[in-house]
């Protein structure tokens, strides 16, 4: 018999008040900003199995921050949660009043990470950025982080540690896309057939005269890949994807709240925008856990068609609703 | 009466004048109904030293004056009342229900008496103001506590008619936007024809409900003969939301001379222009609860029509859009001759 392999663990660590629990609520569970307040701190870990497209389901362990929790992770349980990790999301709260604190903590955490997962991607997210007054937030970010990275390397040199410590680091609030963009990047890190995703919307993006495609997870709305066609390269806004997610996932939540379906059910089938001269799109729901939307020039008879090439289209895109294939790996 | 030469520019444009104790969130609301800033970010705001005037470009260019927390107009030489009250408009009166309000209501009651002796057509909306977080039954308490102050005091000097209304409201929520709309509605003359049109237009298209939106605010100008019920505002409201945040992402750059004439040549061989079949943006979805399509129709660069239409109606779409572009001329005409001159 195939034994599975075992599948990596995403860890969500950081102080207690952070924002973790947050965070994943509002991308995997559809809460929206407001109701997190309502969220009480996490008891030890609070493990979900996320299931995301078909072929892929997110280890996840949201580690409750409070100090006694912490020093728990990293003496009796050390071996049981830093062992497997395919992926660390440290969580700073920028509004901390003891930062030197927050980076001990933190230096602990990687140290022991580093031990039992050396291969472990690390993500830093710099969170709450929201109260830091919109025109500061870049330098504190950068100060922040540099904060962070200096931290990191006097680790690495003071252990002797010989692998390598790539941090990626965000700056986040869960009241805009800053969030989407920092998740969108880390499932973006784990999503498999990324490659055959790609090269299928280019084809399909090149074939209907597109501008533009991103497909979405159906209940997170994190954009799992895209395509952007020469011209639409040209579009200036940079921050597109996490806004498009953004702007879709707020909006589910209002038809939710308009049908009285809850948050997690499918809640549209098809939105159509054509923009007069200027541009036209559709969304649609695609394949079982994915959603497409095709930004398109203008033309009546352009849209129709590529509305009926991305139905048949929906066959060659299946293997993304596809059961885990033994053997498969995760990471 | 002052001698100044009156302020042409302003003159017709209905004014509505905010005002109330500090702190009360009044500049909190003007910017976020009327500059979309986001409800978190008014925790920035400063505080106002002087009168805000804001000209709206709107439908109506109406004007919105944020006055600062502690003045007393009545009681300042430097403030020409006639000036401030002389046109139609609304006086919002802001009440922070998380507070201590009997000062509020107390200053209130003072400038409604000196308004009625003079202007007894400026109308008078209380704001009962941060209602979120409130219980439904506590928000109720106030509001009813809040009603019977004024209206004591207004019958105790002989104005038992006086034209004072109360709103609930928040800025975390739609309904600083509905307040807005049943403000703004009773200063459109002639209202009556624009409802007609919409209720036609849903007996005629099978529709739950239509709302004629200002767009920038999201304020809802009319709306069909349904009672319009918090739901279905959102839920229109939140669409333009979408497709404004949408069209800026997608509809905001402009695309190379040479990728224009690829698109104009084979196979299609025509100007982009004659490719489309309206220059205004049409929109529609479809909700997985019931098949129920809501369309969204640009009718000129301040209105929208957004309707929400009956179960499993996405077929109907050509029938419809027929029937919504008659409507959307209506409309049109409606505001051209209704325009002050
Ligand atoms: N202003 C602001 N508040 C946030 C943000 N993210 C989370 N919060 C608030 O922070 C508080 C704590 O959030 P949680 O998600 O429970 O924190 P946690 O990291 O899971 O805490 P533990 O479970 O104890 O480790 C909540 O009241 C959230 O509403 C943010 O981006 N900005
Ligand atoms: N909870 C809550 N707070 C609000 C609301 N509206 C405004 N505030 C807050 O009230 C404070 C004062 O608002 P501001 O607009 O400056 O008051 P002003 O002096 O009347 O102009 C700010 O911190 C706002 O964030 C609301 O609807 N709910
Ligand atoms: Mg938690």
């Amino acid at each position: 018999e195939l034994k599975k392999p075992k599948k990596k663990k995403v860890l969500l660590m950081g102080k207690s008040g952070s924002g973790k629990s947050s965070m994943r609520s509002i991308i995997f569970s559809n809460y929206i900003a407001r109701d997190t307040r309502r969220l009480g701190a996490t008891i030890d870990v609070d493990l979900s199995h996320v299931k995301f497209l078909g072929n892929l389901t997110l280890n996840l362990w949201d580690c409750g921050g409070q100090e006694a929790f912490m020093e728990n992770y990293l003496s009796q349980q050390r071996v049981h949660v830093f062992s497997n990790v395919g992926v660390l999301i440290y969580v700073f709260d920028i509004e901390s009043r003891d930062v030197d604190r927050d980076m001990a903590t933190y230096v602990s955490i990687i140290s022991a990470l580093t031990q039992y997962s050396p291969t472990a991607k690390v993500y830093v997210l710099i969170h709450k950025m929201d109260l830091i007054t919109p025109h500061a937030r870049e330098a504190v970010f950068v100060d922040r982080v540099r904060l962070v990275r200096q931290k990191t390397s006097e680790f690495i040199q003071g252990a002797g540690y010989t692998g390598e410590l790539d941090l990626i680091p965000f700056a986040t609030s869960i009241w805009d896309q800053s969030l989407y963009k920092a998740w969108a990047s880390i499932i973006h890190d784990l999503v498999p057939n990324l490659s055959v995703i790609e090269s299928q919307l280019g084809s399909l993006g090149v074939l209907i005269e597109a501008e533009e495609l991103l497909l979405f997870e159906r209940t997170s709305f994190l954009v799992v890949s895209n395509w952007t066609s020469e011209e639409g390269q040209n579009n200036p806004t940079g921050d597109r994807q996490e806004r498009i997610s953004n702007i879709l996932k707020h909006f589910k939540q209002s038809i939710s709240r308009f049908t009285g379906t809850p948050r997690n059910a499918e809640q549209f089938t098809l939105m159509e925008h054509k923009a007069g001269s200027r541009f036209s799109m559709f969304a649609c729901k695609f394949t079982t856990n994915t959603y497409l939307m095709v930004i398109l020039p203008p033309g009546e008879a352009r849209f129709n068609s590529a509305k009926l090439n991305c139905q048949i289209a929906r066959e060659s895109f299946k293997f993304l609703d596809g059961p885990v294939t033994p053997g498969q790996s995760y990471n | 009466v002052s001698d100044q030469p009156p302020d042409l520019s302003s003159k017709g444009k209905p004014r509505l004048l905010l005002m109330g104790q500090r702190r009360s969130g009044k500049s909190s609301i003007s910017s976020v109904v009327f500059h979309k800033l986001p409800p978190s970010e008014t925790l920035f705001l400063e505080s106002t030293a002087r009168i805000q005037k804001d000209t709206l470009p709107s439908f109506m260019d109406f004007q919105v004056w944020d006055f600062p927390g502690q003045i007393d107009i009545f009681d300042n030489p430097t403030f020409d009342i006639d000036a401030m009250f002389g046109e139609i408009g609304a006086l919002i009166w802001v009440i922070d229900a998380q507070d201590d309000y009997l000062e509020a209501v107390a200053r209130l009651n003072v400038t409604i008496l000196n308004l009625q002796r003079t202007y007894p057509n400026i109308k008078i909306e209380v704001f009962i103001h941060k209602v979120d977080g409130l219980s439904d039954d506590y928000k109720l308490d106030i509001q009813r506590d809040i009603t019977i102050r004024i209206q004591d005091e207004l019958c105790d000097h002989g104005f038992e008619n006086a034209p004072v209304t109360f709103h609930l409201t928040s800025i975390y929520n739609h309904s600083i936007f509905e307040a807005f709309s049943k403000v703004i509605q009773k200063l459109i003359p002639r209202l009556g024809i624009l409802e007609a049109m919409l209720t036609n237009l849903c007996r005629t298209c099978r529709f739950e409900k239509a709302y004629l939106f200002d767009v920038l605010s999201k304020i809802y100008i009319a709306t069909d003969s349904e009672p319009a019920d918090m739901a279905s505002y959102e839920i229109c409201s939140d669409y333009i939301d979408v497709i404004i945040d949408v069209t800026e992402v997608y509809g905001s750059w402009p695309r190379t001379q040479k990728y224009r004439e690829a698109l104009e040549g084979p196979p299609w061989n025509q100007k982009i222009e004659d490719q489309v079949a309206s220059g205004c943006a049409e929109s529609c979805m479809v909700l997985s609860d019931g098949n129920k399509p809501i369309i969204l129709r640009e009718v000129n660069k301040y209105l929208a029509l957004v309707a929400i239409m009956k179960e499993d109606s996405y077929d109907k779409m050509p029938l419809v859009n027929m029937n919504v572009e008659v409507v959307v001329q209506g409309v049109k005409e409606f505001f051209e001759i209704t325009k002050p001159k």
